[in-house]
């Protein structure tokens, strides 16, 4: 590999390269094709968090779709409130036979409160949850268990409970967020550059908290939990802090997703969608973050092509994928890359 | 000479089978002390006993009089008590450097570790740890590279590193080479001018350049104690170490 790829300068400069080509992408390309890399960017979005807790913490989640599902589920649930007139209830709420809002409906009116909680709700359940588990030292593949029937649980209520939550079909028909139409000249892109910038920010953040004695202490706890614990450290609000920070991601991610491609389903966050979240950043490099970021595009993408050419052809391609990635780069394809030029320790970048 | 650390007639039963069975050590201020003993006789449960990893049945571990022995274990390394184990427990992605800072740092909630670096006011200290234990030339290698030898080392800075006046050393020369081992007597015996030292070790040899009191255990109880010349001297000693090399 050249020189120039592994220089200090470079690796300062390519990310912001990409993201002024990312910027550029809604004039170059068509309302549809910009929606749909804003979908993915959304997914981008949930496997920095992923690398979070998985890369740097050692917790494997196969439940992101929970959090996921939160965040949209909080917006698409003030959407529907938003496109009604006074007095009217949403439209499969009608069809169920129901002739009041549920209470829990109501405070999702306002534009904030509805925003808050794709965020603060996520990070809260989280954080409650992996309070409770980690604190009875649960861990490992444990853990990975009780989060997937935490999917499977949330995606079954849904589902079960048509008459509040729209059911199997999730909630879609959206007409305008904020005043905003939908369908209005430049949403498409508008949204996309918020789903952008959401993905910058993230990875700043995240980049920094990587760099930052938190991270130390997380990768630590990852890599010796009782030796850090004999070092005198909890490492349960480490860990639960990660995780917290990690379903706030998800839940973000979740919201953008909803708002780009208008709906929200229990098809989108369930057990086998938790599970493809995982395997974006296993393709991509679990400790890295733009390796996340390219691996939920470059599997998101690739799902397209190739589910749209042989529809059930997808799920053995990805998991031949997952098996290949897993076994022969550990690290993923971020991983062959700085492997290849000799680096030391782990690059959060 | 009043005990800093008091062990009081500890039982430790796993269903019936007792790891320690009554066992009582006394460990003054600034002293060093050398246990030993055949494989199963408990000294490792004495040490996961002392800092919580195991719990008493009977019996209490009393530091400075307070009894530690239902503290959580971030609590009793609060208190100053810190082990090495057997198998080094360096963090093998984090570089040298790091390890220690991780060790040294005073204040280990989780909301004082956003941000950057190791505290100014730490700095001085872990480079001077790393230096103490011949690490510094290579503060900024990933431990998982280092020698197993040089492993045990940074383990031994990092005990030393949070500040505990107790430590508990167990087999801290477990593969190392006669030079290696040298090195690490000198280490320990410098240690023991400044702090309460309480070694676990197979190697006699090493034992020896320790120059200090030995305890002898067997099957969870003390079998004998004395200086190391003394201990061989005695009859039931040799049973048992005869016993079980035969």
């Amino acid at each position: 590999m050249p020189d120039f790829l592994q220089s200090r300068g470079f690796s300062r400069t390519l990310p912001l390269v990409l993201f002024a080509l990312a910027a550029a992408i809604p004039f170059g390309l068509s309302d549809y094709d910009t929606n749909l890399v804003a979908r993915f960017l959304a997914m981008g979005i949930v496997a920095l968090g992923i690398v979070l807790t998985w890369g740097h913490g050692g917790i494997l989640s196969l439940g992101q779709g929970v959090f996921f599902g939160l965040g949209g589920y909080a917006i698409a649930m003030h959407i529907k409130l938003a496109d009604l007139a006074e007095g009217e209830i949403p439209d499969f709420m009608q069809w169920s036979g129901r002739t009041a809002l549920p209470f829990w409906w109501e405070p999702f009116h306002s534009p904030v409160f509805a925003l808050a909680a794709a965020l603060v709700g996520p990070a809260l359940v989280a954080a409650l949850f992996a309070w409770a588990v980690f604190h009875r030292r649960v861990s490992g593949t444990y853990f990975a268990l009780i989060t997937q029937a935490l999917a499977l649980a949330f995606a079954t209520l849904i589902i079960s409970r048509q008459d509040v939550t729209g059911g199997f079909n999730g909630l879609t028909n959206f007409t305008s967020i904020f005043g905003f139409l939908f369908a209005g000249p430049g949403m498409a892109s508008a949204l996309y550059w918020i789903t952008l910038g959401a993905l910058a920010l993230s990875w700043l953040g995240l980049r920094w908290l990587l760099g930052s004695r938190f991270g130390t202490v997380l990768r630590a706890a990852r890599d010796g939990e009782n030796r850090v614990r004999f070092l005198g450290y909890d490492p349960v609000p480490f860990k639960v802090a990660a995780f917290a920070l990690a379903a706030m991601l998800s839940g973000l991610g979740g919201a953008l997703f909803t708002l780009n491609a208008g709906v929200i389903s229990p098809a989108l966050i369930g057990v086998a969608p938790s599970i493809e979240m995982v395997v974006w950043v296993a393709i991509g490099g679990r400790t890295s973050l733009g390796g996340a970021i390219f691996g939920a595009l470059a599997v998101n993408l690739a799902r397209d092509a190739i589910s749209s050419s042989f529809p059930e052809g997808w799920l053995y391609v990805m998991g031949a994928l997952f098996i290949l990635v897993v076994t022969l780069f550990p690290q993923g394809l971020a991983g062959l890359l700085s492997s290849r030029s000799g680096k030391r320790g782990e690059n959060p970048a | 000479m009043s005990a800093l650390l008091h062990v009081d007639a500890v039982t430790v039963d796993y269903g019936g089978f007792k790891a320690l069975d009554g066992f009582s050590l006394d460990l003054a201020q600034g002293e060093t002390r050398v246990v030993i003993g055949p494989n199963g006789a408990g000294k490792s449960t004495l040490c996961d006993t002392i800092i919580g990893r195991v719990r008493p049945t009977h019996g209490a571990i009393r530091f400075m009089g307070e009894d530690i022995s239902r503290l959580s274990e971030p609590a009793i390394v609060a208190r100053g008590i810190c082990r090495k184990f057997q198998a080094p427990g360096v963090l093998p992605s984090l570089t040298v450097q790091d390890n220690m800072a991780l060790a040294a740092r005073t204040d280990r909630r989780w909301w004082k570790a956003l941000s950057h670096g190791i505290p100014a006011a730490e700095r001085a200290f872990v480079a001077e740890t790393l230096d103490r234990v011949g690490l510094a030339a290579r503060a900024g290698t990933p431990a998982g590279e280092l020698s197993h030898g040089e492993k045990q080392w940074l383990e031994i800075g990092m005990v030393l590193a949070t500040r505990a006046q107790v430590i508990l050393l167990d087999e801290p020369t477990a593969g190392m080479g006669p030079a290696e081992t040298r090195a690490t007597a000198e280490l320990v015996r410098e240690l023991g001018t400044s702090r309460t030292v309480l070694v676990i070790d197979h190697d006699m040899s090493f034992v020896e350049q320790l120059e200090a009191p030995v305890t002898v255990m067997h099957q969870g109880r003390l079998l004998a104690s004395g200086t190391l010349d003394e201990v061989r001297a005695d009859r039931e000693v040799a049973a048992v170490y005869l016993g079980h090399t035969a």
